[in-house]
């Protein structure tokens, strides 16, 4: 494993006591940390550069603007987009989606129309398709989960080839399993069937190498906060051509270009997408992690997160009455480990948990259906990342066997 | 390694061991008898209760079913205990005595009859598990508003 522990130095946040002892935070999955790096950027410009983007003609604003577009650039060389107009700033993962759910259907979906997800989505990429096919009458269809976590293929390819299939929308990495789906086959299999894909990277992008001309995604959304850089920023990735067929979806400033009492005209993408100011301090702080991760090595981060968790989840399945969802060693998995443990609810746990430091997430990660697929009324998670060291999921284990004493 | 008092105080000896061995579980069959489910939606306890009311509005009997933690499904264990053969005035006294206890709010009228609720007192240190500890005891309430309203679930 890469010794990244120099690494905790640069995340203030780490160091601090939980009562009497030392923070263990296990929920990166959740929301990672930000290094110190990220918050000097967000400082250094609302000390010096603040001003609106692509408005003003005076030194602030055009340092704001120039630094604002840098980052845009930036994103798309991170995940190897062809160009930097195919990158549109949002919220987060969930607006992304919801934009395409929107632009894209009211464009390219019908009713009876078919819009595939997979039963180990995120709340985020399954409720904005049940809304878009509810509004327009089309089919929501599912990629059933195998008991080892893993999509059932099969089954995937039975969806894609029956029916008017317009959409498929897959996570790239489950949140709530660990799961790594085999993205780049799947689109290159809807693809060749003309469906249009979206993929959800929110658990990937600096996480692991993420490629989305290799990948072959029409879509690809992810959100900055975690991946080191502030809450409130995401990015939208669209193929060029696909995004010059979308309609606007917010009307507003900045995607115009020109606007009448009656009617207005919208400037390409990715202006078109991106009414209103956008978060510029999130854009700059979203630039500045991306430099802190490259670094540091996307290569070294995921090394790191493969066997810190392989190392951890040796050690979580030889607990007494634990249940590790997700796929059984030794198969790929992403830096998270969910389980259930027979003799305490998740939310007793995660509580105990808290008493010694230890943050752990529980509850049903937003992906219900998931939790009912595999009969759990939830499952506590560690998640880790690039600043966690084997010596705090040693302490994790301890804590873990604490708590089983005390609830059995 | 040291457990913190807050810890122990929500966790005792009696309320681990109504969540592993909870009494008055199961289901109410037969004519008059209300059932209602409940939930905490972002935490995924669930728990249904059946009770029967008496033409007196007294309790007769009172069974439920869960899953969720420590902490609602000892709640809905010792709540049953309390309520079955209560009167309504009782039960009344009952449900606003508990709310006090949990969330720290209002006089407690009948400590004597709360008995090892007032256990549950160390939920007040914990705001987010108020609503765990209540959880059956909501399910009540509105089973109760069903009886008054004359419908049946």
């Amino acid at each position: 494993m890469p010794d990244l522990s120099h690494l905790r130095a640069d995340f203030p946040i780490l160091h601090q006591q939980v009562g009497e002892h030392p923070l263990i935070y296990f929920d990166s999955a959740a929301s990672s940390q930000k290094p110190r790096q990220v918050i000097d950027a967000l400082v250094h410009y609302y000390e010096r550069d603040n001003a609106n983007v692509h408005r003003g003609l005076h030194e602030l604003s055009n340092r704001s603007t120039a630094n604002f577009e840098n980052v845009r650039a930036r994103v798309a060389r991170f995940i190897g987009a062809a160009q930097a107009e195919e990158i549109i700033f949002t919220r987060g993962t969930t607006e992304g989606i919801n934009l395409v759910a929107h632009a894209w259907t009211s464009q390219f979906l019908q009713k009876d129309d078919i819009v595939i997800v997979t039963g180990m989505e995120h709340h985020s990429n399954l409720v904005p398709w049940q809304l878009a096919t509810q509004r327009c009458g089309a089919v929501l269809k599912h990629v059933p989960i195998l008991d080892d976590g893993t999509l059932d293929l099969e089954e995937l390819e039975h969806l894609l080839t029956n029916g008017p299939v317009k959409l498929l929308a897959c996570v790239h990495i489950s949140n709530s399993l660990g799961t790594v789906n085999p993205v780049r086959d799947i689109c290159a299999r809807a693809s060749a069937l003309g469906i249009t894909t979206l993929v959800d990277g929110a658990q990937a992008v600096g996480h692991v190498p993420v490629n989305v001309q290799d990948i072959g995604a029409d879509f690809y959304v992810f959100s900055g906060h975690k991946m080191c850089a502030p809450t409130g920023i995401g990015v939208l990735y669209g193929r060029l051509d696909l995004l010059s067929q979308l309609p606007p979806w917010h009307g507003g400033g900045e995607m115009i270009e020109s606007v009448t009492l009656e009617q207005s005209t919208y400037k390409a993408a990715p202006a078109r997408f991106e009414a209103g100011t956008p978060d510029i301090a999130g854009v700059i702080g979203l630039g500045a992690a991306i430099d802190y991760l490259e670094g540091v090595g996307l290569e070294n981060i995921q090394a790191h997160g493969r066997e810190l968790t392989a190392y951890a989840v040796a050690k979580l399945v030889e607990l007494p009455g634990l249940r590790l969802l997700g796929p059984p060693p030794p198969a790929d998995r992403a830096s998270l480990a969910a389980f259930t443990l027979a003799c305490a609810h998740t939310h007793d746990l995660v509580e105990f948990a808290n008493t010694q430091g230890l943050a752990l997430r529980g509850g049903h990660h937003c992906t219900q259906p998931l939790m009912k697929r595999f009969k759990a009324p939830g499952t506590s998670r560690a998640s880790f990342y690039l600043y966690n060291t084997q010596a705090e999921v040693d302490r994790m284990i301890d804590i873990l066997r604490q708590a089983i004493s005390f609830f059995s | 390694m040291a457990l913190s008092d807050d810890l122990r105080d929500l966790y005792q000896q009696v309320i681990l061991d109504h969540s592993r061995s909870p009494r008055n579980h199961g289901r109410l069959e037969g004519e008059g008898c209300l059932h209602v489910h409940g939930d905490n939606p972002t935490c995924g306890d669930e728990i249904d209760v059946w009770v029967k009311i008496g033409p007196e509005g007294q309790v007769e009997d009172i069974k439920f079913e869960g899953q969720g933690c420590a902490i609602s499904q000892a709640s809905a264990s010792m709540m049953t205990v309390k309520m079955k053969g209560a009167d309504a005035a009782r039960l009344r006294t009952l449900m606003q005595d508990f709310r006090a206890v949990v969330t720290g709010e209002g006089q407690v009228q009948d400590e004597d009859a709360l008995g090892e609720l007032t256990l549950l007192e160390g939920v007040q240190k914990f705001p987010q598990r108020v609503k765990c500890a209540t959880l059956a005891w909501r399910a009540v309430e509105q089973a109760l508003q069903q009886s008054q309203s004359g419908g049946h679930a």
